[in-house]
């Protein structure tokens, strides 16, 4: 898909929900794949969609998700990485699409969740609610494996193929205003402690 | 022209950007990404020479601390090169993700905006940071003297490690020569 065709094919995308996609990519996580969750929703229906150590939720640091799964990546180049993050913070830390496409890290997925708003501070509109197109912009930052899922079987679809193909691959997904179903334990410490055992960093 | 190392014929002593790297191999730490800035050029290209090091670009600092961050969970040690002005773009990525995390996140701040130079922006930007250390409990020591820079890098690696905590190395340009000037 190239910039133009990938704006063209957003206005007819299905309307999904973060939780429902949450749950479905949980489900497909069986050979220990790392999930990093970004700030606010994304990484409270995370949690909600089922607490692997595997998983590690901000609590701050809004547009880190990214970068920090990139770091994850390159430290253990045989687990598959993925980076959940919503669009109001992917917006904040664009040039780190930039990073992960020069580094290339063929184990290491992007997530949007597509919502055209901060929902979280009272749905106030992105900037993708307007021109700004997330797999546009992905594919302009050189991550070539970039697309949009149509609806949840095609979230699905892509997230196996992500799983088995090289990376870095970006899944994005237009999703509901709907806020997360619950709230991450905020407990800093014992996120980092778990999930750096989760990975087997720590015995 | 970059701004020439400094190095004290006397004692023998290498060039700062040469203890440094050593250091950094000594205490295994691998990844280095940077923000650049003139006077840490040789540093830079020395850990791009080196096979040891994982060594590149971030777009901004805040992101190098968020890979270094991802590095150290997932077992690797990092470092993070900038310049003072910026360090001043992460006190919310420091205290709200390396202090609380408890992620031994080290930062070498070339510093900039002091002792002669000429940018008023570069100057106040310099009197920020050690307040924003300090207000974060982040340890910080400014490097001086290359006789004490292996001795100062070297024990702050491993204490960051042992009480998982960040700390800022800051280079003075008594140490590096600072940047130089055209006439």
């Amino acid at each position: 898909m190239d910039i133009a065709s990938s704006a063209a094919h957003h206005a007819n995308l299905k309307v999904t929900n973060r939780f429902e996609l949450s749950q479905r990519l949980v489900a497909l996580l069986t050979q220990g794949e790392a999930v990093i969750g970004g700030i606010g929703n994304t990484n409270f229906d995370l949690w909600a969609a089922g607490r692997r150590p595997e998983n590690f939720y901000m609590l701050g640091s809004m547009g880190l998700a990214c970068p920090i799964a990139l770091g994850v990546a390159l430290a253990q180049p045989k687990r598959r990485v993925i980076a959940c993050e919503g669009d109001g913070s992917l917006l904040m830390q664009l040039g780190s699409l930039t990073t992960v496409a020069t580094l290339a890290p063929k184990n290491l997925t992007i997530i949007v969740m597509d919502n055209g708003c901060y929902q979280i501070t009272g749905a106030q509109k992105t900037t993708t609610a307007f021109s700004a197109d997330i797999v546009g912009i992905a594919l302009g930052a050189g991550i070539k494996e970039a697309r949009w899922a149509a609806d949840e079987a095609m979230f699905e679809s892509l997230v196996r193929r992500a799983l088995l193909e090289d990376g870095p691959q970006l899944i994005a997904a237009r999703i509901d205003d709907k806020p997360a179903v619950a709230t991450t334990e905020r407990d800093p410490s014992l996120i980092r402690d778990r999930f750096m055992r989760g990975i087997g960093v720590k015995a | 022209m970059g701004a020439e190392p400094r190095s004290d014929l006397s004692t023998g002593l290498k060039p700062w950007h040469a203890i440094v790297s050593e250091a950094l191999k000594r205490n295994e730490v691998r990844l280095v990404t940077y923000v650049p800035d003139r006077v840490l050029t040789p540093l830079i290209d020395s850990v791009h020479k080196d096979d040891f090091f994982t060594a590149f670009a971030s777009t901004r600092e805040e992101e190098a601390l968020g890979i270094v961050t991802g590095a150290w969970m997932g077992g690797m040690r990092g470092a993070v090169l900038m310049q003072t002005s910026g360090f001043a773009t992460l006190p919310n990525a420091l205290a709200s993700l390396a202090v609380p995390y408890q992620i031994p996140l080290l930062m070498f701040v070339s510093e900039r905006g002091t002792l002669g130079e000429f940018n008023l922006g570069q100057a106040l930007v310099c009197r920020t940071m050690r307040p924003v250390l300090d207000a974060l409990g982040i340890e910080n020591h400014t490097i001086t003297r290359l006789d004490e820079l292996d001795f100062i890098v070297d024990r702050s690696i491993k204490q960051a490690v042992a009480t998982q905590a960040p700390c800022a190395l800051i280079l003075s340009p008594l140490l590096t020569g600072g940047k130089k000037f055209a006439h």
